[in-house]
């Protein structure tokens, strides 16, 4: 019993706005005729493989990990742009992992919808909420400002875009004032300049304001942001993290920030989840994962960051190859092929989150035993 | 890497000036800049997007599309001038003597082609092999030189990952065995750790063939780890351009300055991250003093009007700055 205690998860905070519960989602892989034929077993892309994790209300949580752990995955997940394969999403204590894109056909359903009621009221008495309700409280900051904007779009349109397919404001006034709003919180002032711009006409760091500006003109509660400076420059990487920065502060919006950079996380984000072959294997508080990596692969990703001082040229420890398929697991744990410290039982055993340190989990045999 | 006079350079380029001309006007998107490279040594190329890196890097190479014209300066490779060549006598020239390692490697590489025919390629063109047969030795050695299986040369460019692909890259680099390879923005589509294994890749490359590398990125912290000098650009000319040290722990000019704080630096947590408020000039609307003066937070009545000239504040330490004048006795190099 005393191990089982030891080897469980720290417990998270009260108030939540995002609870994610053992999430899976696997993509399965065509057989082929010969396979059907031949009965071989069903093989499926593990992309997120049992990840949970907590966002408390004005909070921002990174998570980091290399290309192919599933972090892109889970934000699609969260915004129900791909249906979970099990596990639970709970927004502001309630279920929505399976919700409808739409409503349903039913004339309560669409009466409370066409109302305007179904987000106000208790969502379990209306069951009618929809994905794309839940959406107006959720929004995503996609990777690329130069691909996510329509080219021959003007700023305006692409921010009020939202707005039209909500059907959330009666009036033109009302647009003009909603999207002025949200540019200048996304930092583009005064908004009267940009509003009639073209996507060309802007440098990087603006496209992706106006990006932001496209998400905040809803008002969400939680913004989950895929690697939203990765595409930018080091010069203006820092306003947009200054800024994701500034809306917690002033709106008190939760953020998850997504990244492959623990660098750009390091500086503004309250807690960090480090993700390996769709699972959390570190998660906790930013400046306590940074000072004490627990998790080997924490340690690595740590290593590897280029220090801007040639005077403190350190020792990396650069893994050998990239992560394996998400098709055949390795056995045991997931990151023993490249692990520098593995041992015999990491082949065997799947080690679990445990608790390193308050509020501070690591998925690591060796972290087990020591505590 | 000794110093020595500057008659040891490998490269050196003298008041290099590319510009592009198109219906809006003239952009002049490099303008007087001289640098030197030794055998073996190591050049960061350091600006924001636009700042005319790859310009510089493509004229070396004379290699500019249609619109570009290279309107003045000297590139000498070993003491041989490459703009008074001819055509013929530049492609001996180009990936024999020095070669490039494109931006973008998700891209750069023909997708309906095998990998290992890409870089025969390169052999069959510059006669080092009879056919792409013949060069399947050396495209073997190429490959493993790079660490990837030489049984791999037969798979096309889907078949590799964003870091084999990028290895590839380097590979066809490195086809012609030239004494400077340029890598213009190599790991900026990469992950972190896949970054590292290029990264030292590179080092390991440079170490064992002798080889001198200019390595063309946006990102300081990247030019730290790997570079002997650095220079930095700021729209089309030379900021600042010194050893790495330097650079990093005395920068001179505000811009440098800026970059550094612009940066995450896990050691120094504390501090919040600076950017750089507005943006790098319009190439063709420039401003009439100093390109810089506009987004400078040190700039005076002097650098709206008038423009800096290159100069020597240190030997071997040239800063482009009005702030410099005041200072230190005029030595123009």
């Amino acid at each position: 019993m005393a191990e089982l205690a030891a080897s469980a998860p720290c417990v998270g905070q009260g108030d939540c706005i995002l609870e994610v519960e053992g999430l899976r989602m696997y993509f399965p892989l065509p057989r082929g005729l010969l396979g059907t034929l031949r009965n071989l077993p069903r093989r499926a892309v593990h992309a997120v493989d049992g990840v949970s994790f907590k966002l408390g209300r004005g909070e921002i949580l990174a998570l980091v990990g290399e290309s192919g752990c599933g972090k892109t995955t889970t934000a699609m997940t969260l915004m129900g742009l791909v249906g979970a394969t099990a596990g639970t999403i709970r927004f502001n204590g309630q279920d929505v992992t399976h919700l409808a894109e739409h409503p349903a056909r039913t004339a309560r359903a669409s009466i409370a919808a066409l109302n305007g009621q179904a987000h106000r009221r208790e969502p379990s008495v209306f069951p009618a909420i929809t994905m794309k309700r839940l959406r107006r409280q959720m929004q995503m900051v996609f990777q690329d400002p130069y691909e996510s904007l329509n080219p021959r779009v003007t700023v305006f349109e692409a921010v009020a875009e939202p707005l039209e397919v909500h059907a959330l404001t009666s009036s033109r006034e009302e647009k003009i004032e909603r999207v002025r709003q949200a540019l200048d919180d996304a930092g583009l002032t005064p908004p009267e300049d940009f509003m009639t711009r073209l996507p060309h006409e802007l440098s990087g760091g603006q496209r992706q304001r106006v990006v932001i500006a496209g998400a905040l003109v809803l008002e969400p509660v939680l913004l989950i942001a895929d690697e939203p400076v990765s595409m930018l420059d080091v010069s203006i990487r820092a306003e947009i993290l200054n800024l994701l920065d500034e809306l917690r502060s002033r709106r008190g919006i939760s953020i998850v920030y997504i990244t492959h950079d623990l660098g750009t996380a390091a500086y503004f984000t309250d807690r960090i989840a480090v993700m390996y072959l769709g699972r959390v294997v570190e998660i906790g508080p930013t400046r306590q994962v940074l000072a004490n990596p627990r998790h080997p692969y924490t340690k690595a990703l740590l290593s590897v960051i280029p220090v801007p001082n040639p005077r403190l040229r350190r020792h990396r420890m650069i893994l050998g190859g990239e992560t394996p398929n998400p098709i055949d697991l390795p056995s045991g744990c997931r990151f023993h092929p490249r692990c520098p410290v593995v041992f015999d039982r990491c082949t065997q055993t799947d080690p679990q989150l445990s608790c390193v340190e308050p509020e501070h989990d690591a998925a690591c045999l060796l972290v087990g035993r020591s505590t | 890497m000794a110093a020595q006079a500057p008659e040891a350079s490998l490269l050196e380029v003298r008041h290099l000036s590319t510009n592009f001309v198109s219906d809006e006007g003239v952009f002049r998107a490099v303008e007087d800049l001289s640098f030197h490279l030794k055998k073996g040594e190591s050049m960061g190329l350091v600006g924001e997007s636009g700042c005319g890196k790859t310009t510089a890097m493509l004229s070396l190479l004379r290699l500019l599309p249609a619109a570009g014209r290279i309107v003045a300066g000297e590139v000498l490779l070993e003491g041989r001038d490459l703009m008074e060549l001819d055509e013929a006598e530049m492609r001996a020239v180009r990936w024999r003597s020095m070669s490039m390692i494109f931006q973008g490697a998700m891209n750069a590489l023909n997708p309906v082609r095998p990998v290992g025919d890409q870089i025969g390629e390169a052999l069959v063109v510059h006669d080092l092999a009879p056919s792409l047969k013949a060069a399947t030795p050396r495209v073997t050695e190429l490959l493993e030189m790079v660490g990837i299986p030489g049984s791999r040369q037969s798979q096309f460019p889907h078949q590799y990952s964003g870091g084999m692909r990028q290895r590839a890259m380097i590979a066809m680099a490195l086809a012609c065995s030239p004494q400077i390879v340029i890598a213009d923005e190599p790991t900026t589509a990469l992950d972190v750790m896949i970054q590292a294994q290029i990264l030292e890749l590179l080092e390991r490359l440079q170490r064992e063939l002798g080889l001198a590398v200019i390595l063309v990125t946006h990102d300081l912290s990247v030019v730290a780890e790997l570079c002997h000098r650095v220079l930095v650009m700021y729209g089309g000319v030379l900021a600042e351009y010194s050893d790495v040290d330097s650079i990093f722990n005395e920068p001179l000019h505000p811009y440098t300055r800026r970059l550094l704080e612009a940066f995450p630096d896990l050691s120094r947590l504390e501090g919040k991250l600076v950017s750089i408020p507005g943006h790098p000039p319009r190439l063709n609307k420039l401003p009439p003093g100093c390109r810089f003066a506009p987004r400078c937070p040190e700039a005076f009545e002097r650098c709206r009007v008038e423009q800096p000239g290159v100069r020597q504040v240190r030997p071997g330490h040239w800063v482009t700055c009005h702030l410099m004048e005041e200072s230190a006795p005029n030595a123009h190099g």
